[in-house]
């Protein structure tokens, strides 16, 4: 078989561990190119591990991540980070830094000891800012923002590096509902853009609102892929993640959402 | 505020600018201060002269023989320390990442009191000193490694090692003969007076080959200060640069201390004084070593002055200012 429209980003035969513990065996996963993906499952499936052995985080016990048809570990590091990024879980921001600081740094993979500052970086900063919304934040101290504005911050720096495909390893995590939303809204709007967006969620309602491809995850084994109306059942819920459930039509966006079963159901009195 | 030359660009911070030349300006008035002042008064302008080669005599001898190699020995050693203080603190994220509190500087006070003990010579309890601060420091490293190292177990470590190597210490100066554990003891404060151009030059060199590597390092430590993750997400091998800043961190700490004794709280003090004065987020190299020169010759000058004729060791003194000056600026972050 002649390779087919080969994606961007894949990984073949995938073997993932921290130290002795096997987290994923013999995975074998594509991201399709232009998609929306979240990858999703219980606790424990393995689902960042997998984010962040493609985003090359994690170096594969066997098997290999490809980037463009190359081994992606054979590429220059920063040639990987000017086509890939990453929003990790957890960022430390520096004491004292502003909001424009922060984001400038987002333009490292594109600067050298002798080009710093180009107009190109102040522009990907300028518009990386705009795109999130933070640039009236533009002189505040990041560490006095809000846990959604911070965020937004952290999104605008990923963004500011101008990467065709961007990782985000549960991005809505400790964030209220409408940050949440915000979020997930921003990255809907940078996928339409025509970037790949490829992330860890935890709230499958969410997960199938928004993603054009999931893939559920389950001890370390991709269970199911595709479109998420296409894939997600009642049956798949079950298997996932043990619970017994519900699914309907989201009144609001059409996708598949899920009702958990209620311990105690309503009965309607005649 | 951006400065652009053809494919030349910067992005220039005006305050840490202004601070950095401040120093500059501070180091120079204290070294001449240093310089004209004491037993001998020699007049500011025959300094300057004297300096670039055309006093009399009597000038040039104090200056260029006596005074100069003192206050230059200040200078690099200062901003040595101040330095290998700002690579430590980046890369553990932790202003107690500091060699003078990871073991390092009492690895190289083990050294010298083994140069003292064996009745070395000023090189040889030099080279002590500097095997002791290398030696503590792969130590340290090998055994807070555990696939890459991490900021708070290179910290845990160190500040286990420190603790075992100053009881080391201790034992060894009970059982010196007395004559050693004076002299020991005398080294162990850490001190400047008597420094030749012979301590200086060493330390010129090593600046001299790890300045550049500094600089190269030092954007991308600011990037793993945000993590890990972060850093590698943005292409910087992560790895690679901590192993060759701490080399450069070791390298820095071990020949100052090798120069001037273990000289404690310079290299704490003076980045987190540079980071609060040039409001520069996470740690500054450049502020950083100025900072270290001017701290040092600075405390220098004041041992020698403040209770002369007696003349104290430069290490009481630098605990005492850098402390004082670090505990106000402290204060002022409360608001």
């Amino acid at each position: 078989m002649a390779l087919p429209q080969a994606a961007r980003l894949s990984g073949s035969d995938l073997t993932l561990a921290y130290d002795q513990r096997v987290v994923a065996a013999e995975l074998d996963v594509t991201i399709p190119d232009e998609s929306f993906t979240v990858i999703i499952g219980p606790n424990a499936c393995g689902k960042s591990t997998l984010l962040r052995a493609l985003a090359r985080m994690l170096k594969p016990r066997k098997g290999a991540v490809h980037l463009d048809g190359s081994v992606i570990t054979s590429l220059p590091s920063k040639e990987v980070a000017r086509r890939l990024g990453l929003l990790p879980q957890s960022s430390i921001v520096p004491d004292g830094i502003t909001v424009t600081d922060l984001v400038a740094r987002g333009r490292y993979p594109h600067q050298k000891l002798m080009r710093q500052w180009s107009r190109a970086d102040e522009a990907a900063v300028t518009e990386a800012m705009r795109a999130t919304d933070v640039s009236e934040l533009a002189d505040r101290i990041v560490d006095e923002l809000s846990g959604g504005q911070r965020q937004r911050v952290w999104l605008a720096m990923a963004l500011a590096q101008e990467t065709p495909i961007l990782l985000l390893d549960e991005p809505t995590t400790f964030l209220d509902i409408s940050h949440q939303i915000e979020v997930l809204d921003l990255c809907a709007d940078l996928h339409e853009a025509g970037r790949t967006m490829v992330a860890v969620l935890h709230d499958l309602n969410q997960a199938c609102r928004y993603a054009t491809h999931l893939i559920v995850m389950r001890d370390g084994a991709i269970v199911a892929e595709g479109e998420p109306a296409g894939i997600v059942t009642p049956e798949l819920v079950a298997q996932v993640f043990d619970l017994r459930c519900e699914i309907i039509e989201d009144p609001q966006s059409g996708t598949p959402l899920i009702i958990p079963e209620a311990r105690r159901r309503v009965t309607t009195t005649a | 505020m951006s400065l652009r030359f053809g494919p030349w660009s910067v992005r220039l911070a005006p305050r840490a600018l202004v601070v950095g030349l401040v120093l500059v300006l501070v180091a120079f008035a204290v070294a001449v201060a240093a310089i004209a002042t004491g037993e001998f008064t020699v007049p500011i302008p025959d300094v300057l002269t004297a300096l670039f080669g055309h006093g009399t005599p009597v000038a040039e001898l104090i200056v260029g023989k006596l005074r100069a190699p003192r206050v230059v020995t200040g200078l690099l050693v200062g901003a040595a320390f101040g330095l290998s203080g700002a690579i430590f603190q980046s890369l553990t994220r932790n202003p107690l990442g500091s060699p003078d509190f990871i073991g390092f500087t009492a690895g190289a006070s083990t050294g010298g009191i083994l140069g003292v003990i064996a009745g070395g010579t000023a090189l040889q309890i030099a080279g002590g000193a500097l095997a002791g601060c290398v030696g503590t420091a792969v130590l340290v490293y090998a055994l807070a490694h555990r696939g890459g190292v991490q900021g708070y177990r290179l910290v845990l470590v160190g500040i286990g090692a420190n603790a075992l190597l100053l009881s080391v210490n201790s034992y060894l100066l009970t059982r010196a003969n007395i004559n050693d554990a004076a002299t020991a003891g005398a080294w162990l404060t850490g001190s400047l007076s008597g420094r030749g151009w012979d301590h200086a030059i060493p330390v010129a060199v090593a600046l001299a080959v790890l300045l550049p590597v500094c600089a190269f390092v030092s954007r991308p430590m600011r990037m793993i200060e945000m993590g890990d993750d972060a850093a590698k997400a943005m292409g910087i091998r992560v790895e690679a640069v901590r192993a060759t800043a701490i080399a450069v961190g070791v390298l820095l700490c071990a020949v100052a201390t090798a120069a001037a004794g273990p000289v404690i709280f310079v290299a704490l003090s003076a980045p987190q004084l540079a980071r609060r004065l040039t409001r520069s987020p996470g740690v500054t190299m450049a502020a950083s070593a100025l900072m270290g020169a001017v701290l040092l010759t600075g405390a220098d000058l004041a041992a020698q002055r403040v209770l002369a004729p007696t003349q104290l060791p430069v290490g009481v003194l630098t605990a005492a200012i850098g402390g004082a000056y670090l505990a106000l600026l402290l204060r002022k972050d409360r608001h």
